[in-house]
């Protein structure tokens, strides 16, 4: 539950042009979502400061939200803005691999 | 007996579920495991995907139970398209709330992994799609391809494992599909985790013909076919036909059908044959096998029943017009639908679609005879053991719906009495059809080799094919020999001629005798009248005689008395 409102209150945070929306999928509060949220926060606090919303979709209560974005793994997080569609799955403990997979590392450089 | 017995126990321990596919509940004594997963492997285009979605369509319309199709592969729509080349109509089921399909989609190049991650988003799909229609039944059509889009298999294969034990204790009924590894039952070992029952399908080709087959390589707690049952995918969905699927124990008919040849029945203890029985008449080329079969037909449907004829060989135009030729119609009963002729090269399918393809013309044709012409030409479209075990079930199949069935077999010289496909043993009656060659001249013979359960003629006997239908006449069995033909002719005239003198020397010494009792009689009568003659000759003298005694007395008195002759 908490997860979800710090997620809206980021929501009202953002507006810039190169907006991040992110969505992260989780089933209760287990602990490897837990770690997921938290590394996810740190990471965009650090790189993505004030243009990003996260969202937190919790499939124990929102079963039906499963299939449209295709998510098997839990937890599963989706960068659904900017395009390309990029989906990392895991605790998101690997900072570097997450970077890479949100394609920030080469954004921050350039 | 005590298989039965054991049977129901397991039964009662482990239950079991229709799966709806034709004859995969009969090798498998009433279907998967109830509740539990079943695994089927394969290699491509082997059928795996068509099967677990006849499971869940079957399911869901025969037995009430929805089900869950969970594809990796396709999608829906794809799937909707597949399954309706087999009558299914997929989307309808979809509409109805009958079966969800949930495609998952797994791209690795869309995915990167950090850290540690489960797969509950497949539970909580999973379970969503069961909870919605309460689903009874479950595909997952192929989880592998799991471990071609996730990196971690050691996650992978503790989450496989837990989901196949929480299918379990969802209580749905499971078939998981996979590819078949090079040496494993499955790429990845899946079936280290699904050991309740292992189906294996193969497709397989053989002198360019395709056979699909279907094997049980394990069922836990249960009895089972162990063959190889080939297997076929139609219009109609898949159908196995196991060989020993039918057992015997089919009723049996005492009443008698005729062959449509008068001697032939007489020889068939004057009755023909049975009804429901196996007629096998074969022979070298050119002895008249077609020619019984048409007669067989064309009697079959003056009785007003239908006939199916299989030709392997001619087309049925050719069939006509050459059974016209020998006074055989058989175009009426064609135009009146009594007779259905189904004509194809017997290459032209594998042997099992032949099986499939002959088994439902007769379920929709209803024939209360069937012919096969010839049998042999099925034996270019398998190999002998195929051959023979499609005949055996075409045959029980046909006993068992009381079908009389006349196969025709081109046999050589050399094993006449021995049928290429060994097929002899499972026939009711054996007609074997001979030439004999005599005199420079071929003839057919016709005799009965074996006829279960009558008691049938022993003798050979020669087989006309005339402008006015088959006859069967009686040989020439004389001190020359056994005859047939021109020379059977020549000897029965010998023969006639033999006697009809043999008559003209009776008739000559009944003459003579005739003769010489009239020649006797008048001599009776000359003698006779010699007598009479004689008779009156010698009359007449003792009449002169007594009259000159008579006058000497008178004129002795007369003396006497002139002499006064003294009066006593």
């Amino acid at each position: 539950m908490n997860l979800k409102k710090e997620s809206s209150k980021q929501k009202k945070v953002t507006k810039d042009s190169e907006m991040w929306e992110l969505r992260l999928y989780v089933a209760g509060q287990t602990p490897n979502s837990m770690r997921a949220f938290a590394n996810l926060k740190k990471i965009c606090e650090e790189h993505l400061k004030g243009k990003y919303t996260i969202e937190v979709i919790d499939l124990m209560k929102n079963p039906q939200l499963a299939a449209g974005d295709q998510i098997l793994a839990i937890p599963t997080l989706v960068r659904k803005l900017p395009e390309p569609l990029k989906k990392i799955i895991g605790d998101l403990s690997n900072t570097e691999r997450v970077l890479v997979g949100l394609d920030i590392r080469s954004k921050s450089s350039t | 007996m005590s298989s039965k017995r054991k049977s129901v126990a397991f039964e009662q321990i482990f239950p079991k579920v229709p799966s709806g596919i034709r004859g995969l509940d009969e090798i498998t004594f009433g279907g998967l495991p109830k509740g539990r997963p079943t695994l089927i492997t394969g290699g491509a285009g082997s059928g795996k995907t068509l099967m677990s979605m006849e499971f869940l369509i079957r399911g869901s319309i025969d037995y009430n139970e929805p089900g869950v199709f969970m594809a990796f592969e396709e999608t829906a729509e794809e799937l909707a398209q597949n399954v309706a080349s087999l009558g299914f109509d997929l989307k309808e089921l979809i509409a109805q709330k009958k079966i969800i399909v949930d495609y998952v989609r797994v791209e690795r190049s869309e995915i990167e992994e950090t850290g540690e991650y489960d797969l509950e988003g497949l539970f909580v799909r999973l379970n969503h799609s069961i909870d919605t229609i309460g689903a009874k039944r479950v595909v997952l059509d192929t989880i592998e391809s799991l471990f071609a889009g996730l990196g971690n298999e050691s996650i992978l294969r503790a989450e496989l494992r837990r989901l196949f034990r929480w299918l379990k204790d969802k209580g749905v009924s499971a078939i998981i599909t996979a590819e078949r590894g090079e040496a494993t039952l499955t790429r990845y070992g899946l079936e280290e985790y699904v050991s309740d029952c292992v189906i294996v399908l193969d497709h397989r080709v053989q002198n360019q013909i395709s056979t699909r087959r279907l094997r049980i390589v394990k069922y836990r707690g249960s009895v089972h076919g162990t063959n190889e049952y080939p297997f076929l995918i139609d219009e109609k969905g898949i159908s196995i036909m196991p060989i020993t699927s039918l057992k015997l124990n089919y009723p049996i008919s005492t009443q008698r059908v005729t062959s449509g040849i008068a001697r032939l029945d007489t020889m068939l203890e004057g009755k023909g044959f049975y009804q429901g029985s196996t007629i096998l008449v074969s022979g070298t080329a050119g002895t008249g096998k077609t020619s019984i079969s048409a007669s067989f037909a064309s009697a079959t449907c003056q009785k007003s029943e239908r006939c199916l004829y299989f030709a392997f060989e001619e087309s049925p135009n050719q069939i006509i017009r050459n059974m016209k030729s020998i006074g055989i119609d058989l175009e009426p009963w064609t135009r009146k639908g009594l007779l259905k002729f189904h004509a194809v090269r017997s290459t032209f399918y594998g042997l099992e679609t032949h099986l499939v393809q002959m088994q439902k013309l007769i379920d929709d044709f209803k024939p209360t005879a069937v012919i096969v012409d010839p049998i042999t030409n099925l034996i270019n479209a398998g190999d002998q053991n195929d051959v023979k075990s499609m005949l055996t079930r075409l045959i029980d199949y046909l006993k068992s719906k009381q079908i009389t069935a006349l196969f025709t077999n081109l046999t050589h010289l050399a094993s006449l009495e021995q049928t290429e496909s060994e097929v002899s043993s499972i026939m009711d009656t054996w007609i074997l059809l001979r030439d004999i060659e005599l005199g420079g001249e071929r003839n057919r013979g016709i005799y009965i080799l074996k006829s279960r359960g009558m008691a049938h003629s022993n003798q050979i006997r020669e087989f006309l094919i005339t402008g006015k239908g088959v006859d069967i006449i009686d040989v020439y069995t004389g001190p020359a020999g056994v005859l047939t033909g021109s020379a059977r002719f020549a000897q029965e005239t010998k023969d006639r001629a033999a006697e009809a003198s043999r008559k003209e020397e009776v008739e000559k010494l009944k003459r003579d005798l005739e003769r010489k009792r009239k020649l006797m009689e008048a001599q009776v009568i000359a003698l006779h009248a010699e007598f009479t003659a004689k008779e009156e000759e010698v009359k007449q003298l003792i009449n002169q005689e007594e009259r000159r005694e008579e006058t000497i007395a008178k004129s002795r008195k007369e003396i006497g008395r002139m002499r006064k002759e003294d009066k006593e």
